[in-house]
């Protein structure tokens, strides 16, 4: 019906258009802002036509025709760009999220227009804004349709030019300067890794030749002698697991999700890192073909360790969109822990199981694109209307924004895996996989799919906890401060973008078997047909896993909560039980009134899963009490501190900045700034270069 | 099975745990008063309380907003729910496609996860305590139980709880090694815990510091409250059922014959006095630990669950 080309070069010409357009109005009106956001969705629908292509086309995993070359675009390679089935997945990915953020956009970003009455005091350029958006989406686009080395590699850091430009745009902060320098520092280590990856990975092929197209790679690894190939998959570990924000180069991702604007927030948290993963999963199962099994036993242990880490640091920290933050470094660790089972299955020749696996990984992706950037979206729209993040000053918005609180908790809920929502089924289909394997005779990896098994049932619990401290201190009970108590609901378009990815949280839990299938068909395309069993079989509205092993039916499962609800409804009514209802205060223990004071908070929340695993946090309690002097029993003021332990950015990073800086002071000896200093550095070396070419 | 001999079964599983609950509790009372020399309630004192809460009107915060009026329906129809899923007296359960142990686990967390909830939506510091123990517990427990019905799937090479019982019935070598032995060690120790049964929380305390699930309940009243109390009886009778039927699969009728219905009914009954009595033994002889040693139990009952999974493919 549409040619894919066509749509594509559409798809490139709407960015673009948009990214001028929004340049070219007048930077603070309302145009600026509906411009940016019409032209995001209607890139969104156009990748999403793109996406839907090529999942019906059943085409073949790699090597599928090339969409569209450009050249003399850039001066010495073409840009090349095709579309095969883990490019239209991760389309999907980034249509699905990015219409209903654009849409959110468009009522967020009046945030940052100037108010009447102080001027200046929130303005910032919406016009640049909507540039490096347009720009943004453009380029995860395109990434994932990027089918030669340079026009990857170009892409890959336009992509994250235009991210850092977004997480700077509240420039006049210095947390967010701070937070933007660290972001960019990070994704250029890790693109240095992907640099030398690469060059590796094409081996005598790079010689005099600047195309350098993935079709070609995969013919020039299989030459590879097995350590290079090692070295190549370490180097784009490092470089894509970065990216993806594994431990221990996560360290990015709790400072540049709460400095940038939420938007860009749910598109960093949903669809960004997951390109992390779309690279790994390009180079593992396509372009080297597979490996040896410590590969995927790897990105399994690490995997495991971040999910691990990513709910401890979750559950602790009290930002809303910082514990989001720490929540996506856990799910990007459960989309890897997924992902290396499936590797260590293929290596293992067990392709079912392998299939069973990435079809877990692959749906956990688009399920946490869906629910994450629909938090984001929530804890924009309280950050909107009460100016904070901090947990400790929310509390009763559930009265004030009951929409966006609905939404949240739907949020809350799918990313805790709870049925009937999307997250569970994603994680079910992980957890069948796990089983399955060790159901099989050991094949050494046993330890490591145990200890992946066990990281991923502590996770699971450790999320609820972490979630209802999230949703009940920042929206139940009573405001602890001014800020909460008059906080608004949220304008209109904000509230449909939420809705649209809360509806879509139950849709995927429910309907499940209907996408499943395509999932099955990306995997089968890479790992070939199951065997030595099936893996995974649907029918109808069921999923069934290994032989007689496990099933799920969603749906039925929904359809069935709703009827029990019906009949224990009627049944109660039908018992004639007293339904009346008084509203009255809650018990304050004899006083009379209840404050916010004595609520709970989100520190007393958390404060026993810290004593449990006090051993990691290794909190430091700082309690200060100042007394006027007569007497210590009348505390004017107390402080109370309890930080905890940042491992990687005290004993990791921390050494390699001094280390840095020390030698950066060294090096300013010589630097004096001294224009006589100078001159005598050209003369000496004159004289010394006379001296050497003497003879 | 025609549909009438499956409508007739999920019917019965709906009867036998809303019926029986409160019985199950009524039992452990007794049981418990007995083994201390007091008489104890009489048999029907849960059903009493229960048709007391449910004339009185509800009371409702001001400060608390729908979730605190919805979440005793929901944890309710979830303990429904679980309840068509567990095996009781037969193992020819109806639904038994639709999910299996993973389902019920996470339906389980999903109750707890609206109960906790509600324990902050009042605002008042004792819910937000007991919420916060509450999912302390849930937090360390779930992983645990997660891995001990794995170790019984990996046993019986399915995690549909009815082929599961199928399976471990038919081969009763199975139930003797190890790694069944050591899940059935973790399951009982979580089993307490998510259940609120000493040493991890005294169901019968209104001691405020020492409390858990009555601290995040103590705002609920009238229907509410029947609902909340009438959910914890059914989980307590869902999980021992569980405890008993997948450790001890005899008697479980495997055909849909009347007599092996009537027989199961009957050993099932035994199991679960058996199963009241050590709860009530225990409850006399032990007294509460202190809420931070309650994790060092957690930890080790998650120790034994991998213990339970690594000896499964070791040994």
């Amino acid at each position: 019906m549409f040619d894919a080309t066509l749509v594509l070069i559409v798809l490139v010409a709407i960015h673009l258009a948009g990214a001028v357009a929004v340049y070219l109005t007048r930077q603070e009106s309302l145009l600026t802002r509906q411009l940016n956001g019409i032209f995001g969705i209607a890139g969104g629908v156009m990748a999403l036509i793109l996406a839907l292509i090529g999942l019906q086309r059943n085409l073949p995993g790699s090597g599928s025709t090339v969409l569209l070359s450009l050249e003399g675009v850039m001066p010495f390679a073409p840009l090349e760009f095709t579309l095969d089935r883990l490019s239209s997945f991760f389309l999907l990915l980034i249509a699905v999220v990015g219409i209903p953020v654009s849409l959110y956009s468009i009522d967020y970003m009046r945030e940052y227009v100037s108010h009447p009455d102080q001027p200046g005091a929130h303005a910032y350029n919406l016009g640049l804004f909507g540039v490096a958006y347009q720009i943004f989406i453009l380029s995860m686009i395109l990434v994932v349709l990027a089918s030669t080395t340079f026009t990857f590699l170009f892409l890959w850091e336009l992509m994250a030019l235009a991210s850092y430009f977004l997480v700077v745009f509240e420039h006049r902060h210095r947390d967010t300067q701070e937070a933007g320098t660290l972001y960019l520092i990070m994704t250029h280590l890790g693109f240095v890794a992907l640099f030398i990856g690469f060059m590796l990975l094409s081996g005598p092929a790079l010689v005099g030749n600047t195309t350098l197209s993935f079709s070609e790679l995969r013919i020039s690894a299989l030459a590879l002698p097995s350590t290079q190939r090692d070295i190549v998959f370490l180097l784009m570990f490092i470089g894509f697991g970065s990216k993806a924000g594994m431990i221990p180069f996560h360290v990015w991702l709790p400072q540049a999700h709460p400095a940038a604007p939420s938007p860009v927030s749910a598109l960093m948290s949903g669809v960004m890192i997951k390109l992390g993963i779309y690279g790994l999963l390009r180079i593992t199962l396509d372009l080297l073909g597979g490996g040896p099994g410590w590969w995927g036993g790897l990105i399994l242990v690490v995997g495991g360790a971040s999910a691990l880490y990513g709910i401890l640091y979750a559950l602790v920290d009290h930002n809303l969109k910082r514990l989001l933050a720490y929540s996506s470094v856990e799910n990007a660790g459960i989309i890897l822990l997924a992902s290396g089972a499936a590797l260590v299955f293929w290596s293992a020749g067990n392709t079912a199981l392998a299939t069973l696996a990435l079809v877990g990984a692959l749906y956990h992706i688009l399920n946490h694109g869906v629910f994450k950037s629909l938090l984001f979206m929530g804890a924009g729209a309280v950050l909107q209307s009460t100016h904070t993040l901090d947990m400790e000053s929310l509390g009763g918005l559930i009265k004030r924004m009951p929409w966006t609180a609905l939404f949240f908790l739907v949020g809350s809920v799918s990313i805790a895996a709870l049925p009937p929502f999307n997250g569970f089924v994603g994680e079910w289909i992980i957890l069948q996989s796990l089983l399955l394997s060790l159901a099989l005779p050991s094949q050494g990896a046993h330890i490591f799919l145990t200890l992946g098994l066990g990281a991923l049932a502590l996770t699971g619990g450790l999320v609820a906890a972490a979630f209802v401290k999230a949703f009940g201190i920042s929206f139940l009970a009573l405001p602890r401060s001014a800020q909460a108590d008059q906080a608004t609901e949220a304008p209109r378009l904000m509230r449909w973008a939420m809705g649209i990815n809360a509806v879509l949280c139950l849709l995927l839990g429910l309907l499940a078997t209907l996408l499943l299938p395509a999932l099955q068909g990306i995997s089968r395309a890479y790992l070939g047909p199951d065997q030595p069993t099936v893996g995974l079989a649907i029918s109808g509205l069921e999923v069934r896993t290994g032989t007689d092993f496990g099933s799920l039916s969603p749906l039925l499962l929904g359809i069935l909560l709703a009827l029990l609800a019906l009949i224990a409804l009627w049944g109660l009514r039908l018992a004639g039980i007293n339904e009346l209802t008084r509203r009255s205060m809650t018990w304050a223990c004899g006083r009379f009134t209840l404050s916010p004071r004595m609520e709970y908070t989100a520190t007393a929340f958390a404060n026993p899963l810290k004593r449990i695993f006090a051993f990691l946090y290794q909190p430091v309690r700082a309690l200060t009490i100042e007394t006027p002097g007569a007497s210590p029993h009348f505390a004017q003021d107390i402080s109370y501190r309890n930080p905890v332990r940042l491992w990687f950015e005290e004993y990791l990073y921390g050494p390699v900045a001094r280390g840095i800086v020390w030698l950066a002071r060294r090096a300013s000896l010589v630097q004096h700034g001294s224009l006589h200093l100078y001159l005598t550095y050209i003369l000496s070396i004159l004289v010394i270069l006379l001296v050497l070419t003497r003879g | 099975m025609d549909y009438v001999a499956k409508f007739l079964i999920a019917v019965v599983q709906l009867l036998i745990v809303l019926g029986a609950s409160p019985v199950l509790v009524s039992l452990i009372r007794r049981l418990k008063a007995r083994l201390q020399g007091r008489l104890g309630p009489p048999w029907f004192q849960p059903y009493y309380d229960l048709a007391k809460y449910f004339q009185k009107e509800s009371v409702v915060s001001e400060t608390a907003s729908w979730i605190f009026n919805f979440t005793p329906y929901l944890q309710f129809v979830c303990m429904l729910l679980i309840a068509l899923f567990v095996p009781f007296y037969t193992a020819m359960l109806p639904l038994d496609a639709t999910g299996g142990i993973i389902v019920i686990m996470y339906f389980f967390l999903l109750s707890t996860f609206f109960l906790a909830l509600s324990g902050l939506d009042t605002g008042s510091a004792f819910g937000g305590m007991g919420s916060s123990r509450e999912m302390t517990i849930a937090a360390l427990a779930e992983p645990t139980i997660i891995l001990a019905v794995f170790s019984i799937s990996l046993v019986a090479n399915s995690t549909n709880i009815s082929t599961i019982i199928l399976r471990l019935g038919s081969d009763y070598g199975l139930l003797f090694n190890p790694t069944h032995l050591l899940a059935f060690a973790a399951f009982v120790i979580v089993t307490i815990a998510e259940t609120g049964r000493l040493p991890v929380d005294n169901p019968t305390t209104h001691l405020e510091l020492t409390m858990i699930h009555e601290a995040m309940i103590l705002e609920y009243s009238g229907r509410h409250l029947a609902l909340v109390e009438w959910s914890a009886w059914m989980k307590l009778f869902l999980f021992l059922s569980l405890l008993t039927n997948l450790f001890f699969p005899w008697g479980v009728a495997t055909s849909l014959d009347l007599l092996s219905f009537v027989a199961g009914l009957v050993i099932f009954a035994v199991k679960l006095t058996l199963a009241a009595g050590a709860i009530a033994f225990m409850e006399t002889i032990l007294a509460k630990v202190r809420i931070f040693r309650v994790p060092e139990l957690l930890a080790g009952s998650f120790a034994i669950a991998l213990l339970a999974i690594i000896s499964f493919y070791v040994l």
